[in-house]
């Protein structure tokens, strides 16, 4: 049986010129980037050619950019970072941190955690459609505010969030401004400058690079507290010996990005909308997120009365991986915390399913996948009892 | 092939027994909660106290649906007090286990057959 992959937003396949690039970096470059030595030295090349790459794509600065092991410590990084810089911050009546009620957990616990700590966090509420208001923002920010962080685009429902509007209003009361762009990066260009974006994450097995590494930007004057020390890498900010083929092929897949994000965005816009349409055919099925502003290779839709791990377990059995944010399949057994911050109703979030197209997905991939769904679901819907039909 | 599931229970889940409904049903009985993803109806046929017939419908996570399917099983052509005595555990163990996480939220197929027994006993005093 044909495998037909629709979980690109959880990870992607390693692009072919990003793992030839890696593979001298796993077998005869194997320098410490730190060495003095000529295999070293080959290594740090490497390593600061594909700081430039990740650089370019985002407009920053070379030295602008700092490695790290994913979208999960830039996060915590950047959060953490700026936090422990802004201690004597705690303690007022205003909110330190301004977040939503929607970011991945990767922002969400590293904020729980500074509550730990005495910071007060905002969570902003989204409307129907996940999208947080930029004048809810500016209402929440006071003297004791020093951090603004709101993703890009959400890694559930694909929302993209008013990045440019926050940016200014953060820029106008002189507070920094974080987004995670774990899910936006590939299809999305951003010009960190232009939207006065302070601190950015990335993660490299989103955009067809490895898995474990990652990036964060900090623009220059940014303070941040290191969360690890040792060795002094990453101008003291971030120690531990440089992941050399990860760097590598993070590098490689910035590049690839960079040349081909607006064909990309454009070809998985077309196989998107023609995902949608067919779906939303089937009785009583619905798209969750934004209509217009969604990420481009992103289709989440919920269907009544059926559980999504069942659907997803039946689409796995015909070759079809996707997603769903119902709870049985959680580990927390509650239902996704974004389709609740959306409006759902419990039982309607568990029939959910993150469909999220990627650059080998075709248009017969599409049919394919249209008819399957319909078919599981008459199936499921015939089993439930709350299907009266 | 599913890392959480034991194939008994991919088993049941993929081809369930027993799933439908009974118009003509001696004994109904529903358990669950939509709100927390898993609910489910049984219907039993009673002649002389033992279950002749039994049938279900499921929403919910594979656990559920397999649970289900399982409960049926073991409860045709069983005596009513033999039906009334099937714990969870028991399910849980003929479908060579479940994962310590399902084993209270979707485990609830026993209790569906309890209520459906309960509510044959109601309407035949
Ligand atoms: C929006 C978002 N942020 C952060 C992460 C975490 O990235 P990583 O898997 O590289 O730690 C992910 C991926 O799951 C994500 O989608």
């Amino acid at each position: 049986m044909k495998k037909i992959y629709m979980d690109y937003a959880a990870s992607t396949p390693v692009d072919e010129k990003v793992f030839e690039e890696m593979l001298p970096f796993l077998k005869t470059s194997y320098g410490n980037p730190s060495s003095i030595h000529s295999l070293g030295v080959e290594a740090f090349d490497a390593v600061e050619e594909a700081r430039e790459r990740v650089a370019k794509l985002i407009h920053a600065k070379d030295d602008e950019i700092i490695f790290t092991s994913g979208g999960t410590e830039s996060d915590n990084f950047a959060i953490k970072g700026v936090a422990y810089k802004n201690k004597d911050k705690r303690g007022g009546k205003g909110y330190n941190i301004i977040t939503s009620s929607i970011e991945h957990p990767a922002v969400l616990e590293t904020c729980k955690h500074l509550e730990s700590q005495g910071f007060k966090v905002r969570y902003l509420p989204v409307d129907k459609y996940g999208i947080v208001n930029p004048d809810d923002v500016k209402t929440a920010i006071s003297k004791d505010t020093f951090l603004v962080t709101i993703m890009f685009a959400n890694n559930e429902i694909g929302t993209i969030e008013p990045i440019e509007e926050i940016g200014k209003i953060t820029k106008k009361n002189d507070v920094l401004f974080h987004t995670d762009a774990v899910q936006a990066i590939s299809t999305i260009p951003i010009d960190v400058k232009g939207l006065n974006i302070d601190l950015l994450s990335i993660s490299s097995h989103k955009i067809y690079g490895p898995k474990g590494c990652g990036a964060l930007y900090a623009r220059k004057g940014v303070k941040l507290q290191p969360l690890m020390h040792g060795g002094g890498h990453e101008g003291k900010l971030r120690s531990g010996t440089y992941n050399t083929p990860g760097i590598v092929g993070l590098g490689k897949a910035c590049e690839i990005v960079k040349e081909r994000i607006s064909t990309d965005a454009k070809n998985l816009k077309s196989l998107r909308d023609s995902l949608i349409k067919n779906v939303l055919k089937i009785e009583e099925s619905y798209l969750n997120g934004h209509p217009e502003k969604r990420l481009a290779n992103n289709a989440h839709f919920r269907f009544s009365a059926i559980e999504g791990e069942s659907l997803n377990l039946m689409l796995d059995d015909e070759g079809i991986a996707g997603a769903t944010g119902s709870a049985c399949s959680s580990k927390k057994l509650q239902a996704s915390h974004v389709l609740i911050a959306i409006g759902l109703k419990p039982e309607e979030a568990h029939g959910s399913l993150r469909l999220s197209l990627g650059r080998q997905s075709t248009k017969e991939e599409i049919s394919i996948v249209y008819e399957k769904i319909s078919k599981i679901v008459e199936k499921l819907r015939y089993m439930s009892p709350l299907w009266n039909r | 092939m599913c890392p959480m599931y034991s194939e008994k229970v991919m088993e049941h889940f993929r081809n369930p027994k027993n799933m439908g409904e009974i118009k003509d049903a001696d004994g109904v009985g529903t358990v669950g909660n939509p709100t927390c993803g898993d609910l489910m109806t049984i219907y039993i046929k009673v002649k002389d106290d033992v279950i002749t017939d039994i049938k279900f419908k499921t929403f919910g996570c594979a656990a559920a649906i397999a649970t289900s399917s399982m409960i049926t099983e073991i409860a045709k052509n069983k005596t009513l007090s033999e039906a009334q005595k099937i714990t969870r555990d028991n399910v849980a163990e003929k479908l060579d286990g479940l994962p310590p996480i399902k084993m209270h939220c979707s485990n609830l197929a026993s209790d569906a057959l309890k209520a459906a027994i309960n509510d044959y006993k109601k309407k035949h005093k």
